[in-house]
């Protein structure tokens, strides 16, 4: 061997040009893969949306029946004062679209809340009004999300769906299974807080709570937590929006 | 496993000698890395509640395996010896991160059941075990045997112990692309007036080792040469 390939000039070489290089690699192919990957996160929320107001759809296939179910897509500020509204086709390059509001983002940001904009999606299924709002909240390990769908008196829960990104198999992560998301259904969301809550497992629920995971608890707080504090913006604008009289 | 290295003369065998072909066929039964090496053991109790995720996560780190043990063997004479580990850390990460990106990108679906396991891959002894022990002093061919050899020891081990634990857990078995498929009639099910109850017990983690435990146990009850002298 013509270099002594246990020598510390040669150790600092070695660890830098690996550095550099699979950095670059790792870089150049996750920006080359990012707008395939962002298409698939908008179908995906597309799904969620039509998932809460209880409508299958099919990856590949998302779009049109998002078009034909979703006919408004709102953005309020946190006194409930409607900020931008939109319809027709999701455009993913818009920042004015409230399709693209990254709830998620924002939560994690440190905006206080009278800076953000948040989303609500008017849907139109079986002749009913329903609105699907996107909650965010924090589970045991990392994030979890959601987007509960409430009925045209803007105060029963029609259907939720919840999803997570590192919860506990088998505990927390049940928070995505029907078990858990088909009691929502029907429950309501109170006019003062706490709004809604999700208990301890196995506790008798009232008309605003539904039972929580046994051994899930914190990812189970969570959700009622996020429902909760999301709702109390919500409420504000439902309480004046103009279709709530119906 | 062979104690021979490579010499710099040596001659040029073919790569299914039948040398070779034991590096394939020791880890499935004499070496395996779990019942035998007992590596690995957190994926398998983690995954293995369901044959689908099982059959997913062998095929993960059957490419990373692969991957990982190809590049190590391919850099072995120019990987300082003092930050090898970081090396074949940092070779494992990058085949993990590469495979979870192209996912998301071409196949969503599989890259969110997947999503829990690329951190698993990382930390799965088996293949930095693999890297240490053979990558680095042999050529990439044996090399690339030596990791097809290892996951498939590592597959079956997980796929027995998932079925074991689907089938009474769940009275069901899932296959990839299919879903879950009943198979008891739903008649016999204790709920509607049947005999039958599904065993929660199997779905919980303690099983998982049991359930490995007990394969453990036929394995040397069959094989007399992996019992220890005392």
């Amino acid at each position: 061997m013509a270099f002594n390939k246990n020598s510390n000039g040669y150790t600092f070489f070695f660890a830098i040009v690996m550095v550099v290089l699979v950095g670059a690699i790792l870089a150049s192919l996750s920006l080359s893969l990012k707008p395939m990957q962002k298409a698939n996160q908008a179908e995906k929320k597309m799904m969620n949306i039509l998932g809460a107001i209880g409508v299958p759809s099919e990856r590949g296939a998302v779009e049109p029946v998002f078009a034909e179910y979703v006919t408004e897509r709102i953005s309020i500020d946190s006194e409930g004062r409607q900020v931008n509204s939109m319809g027709g086709s999701v455009d993913p390059t818009n920042a004015e679209d409230p399709f693209n509001i990254d709830v998620k983002k924002d939560y994690r940001s440190k905006t206080p809340a009278s800076e953000l904009d948040f989303p609500l999606f008017a849907c139109q299924k079986d002749g009913k009004d329903l609105f699907v709002v996107p909650v965010v909240g924090k589970g045991l390990w990392g994030p979890i999300w959601g987007f509960v769908a409430l009925e045209s008196d803007m105060e029963t829960i029609y259907g939720a769906v919840f999803d997570h990104k590192t919860e506990t198999p088998g505990l927390g992560a049940e928070i995505k299974e029907g078990f858990f998301q088909a009691p929502f259904k029907g429950k309501k969301i109170s006019k003062v807080a706490p709004h809604f809550a999700v208990l301890k497992g196995g506790a008798p629920t009232t008309e605003y709570s539904v039972d929580g995971i046994t051994g899930g608890t914190i990812t189970s707080k969570g959700v009622g937590e996020m429902v909760d504090r999301t709702m109390g913006i919500y409420l504000k604008y439902f309480q004046s929006a103009p279709k709530a009289q119906k | 496993m062979s104690t021979e290295t490579t010499t710099a003369v040596e001659k040029k065998e073919s790569l299914f000698s039948k040398k070779n072909r034991k590096l394939l066929t020791d880890p499935l039964d004499d070496s395996n890395p779990i019942t035998v090496q007992v590596l690995g053991i957190c994926s398998a109790l983690a995954i293995t509640v369901q044959v689908q995720q099982a059959v997913i996560m062998s095929l993960a780190v059957l490419f990373v395996m692969i991957g990982g043990n190809v590049i190590v063997s391919l850099m072995r004479n120019i990987i300082p010896d003092r930050i090898r580990i970081i090396v074949q850390l940092v070779v494992i990460a990058s085949l993990v991160i590469i495979v979870d990106e192209v996912l998301k990108a071409y196949s969503p679906d599989i890259s969110e059941k997947l999503s829990v396991f690329v951190g698993l891959i990382i930390t799965n002894c088996i293949i930095m075990g693999r890297l240490e022990a053979f990558a680095l002093g042999n050529k990439p061919g044996p090399s690339m045997l030596d990791a097809v050899g290892n996951a498939m020891g590592y597959a079956w081990i997980l796929l027995a112990v998932a079925l074991v634990r689907e089938v009474f857990g769940s009275g069901a078995i899932s296959f990839p692309g299919v879903g879950q498929v009943k198979f008891l009639p739903e008649g016999w099910f204790y709920a509607n007036g049947g005999f039958y109850e599904n065993n929660n017990l199997m779905i919980l983690p303690p099983m998982a080792l049991i359930t490995v435990g007990v394969i453990i146990w036929i394995q040397r009850a069959r094989n007399r040469s992996l019992i220890e002298e005392n």
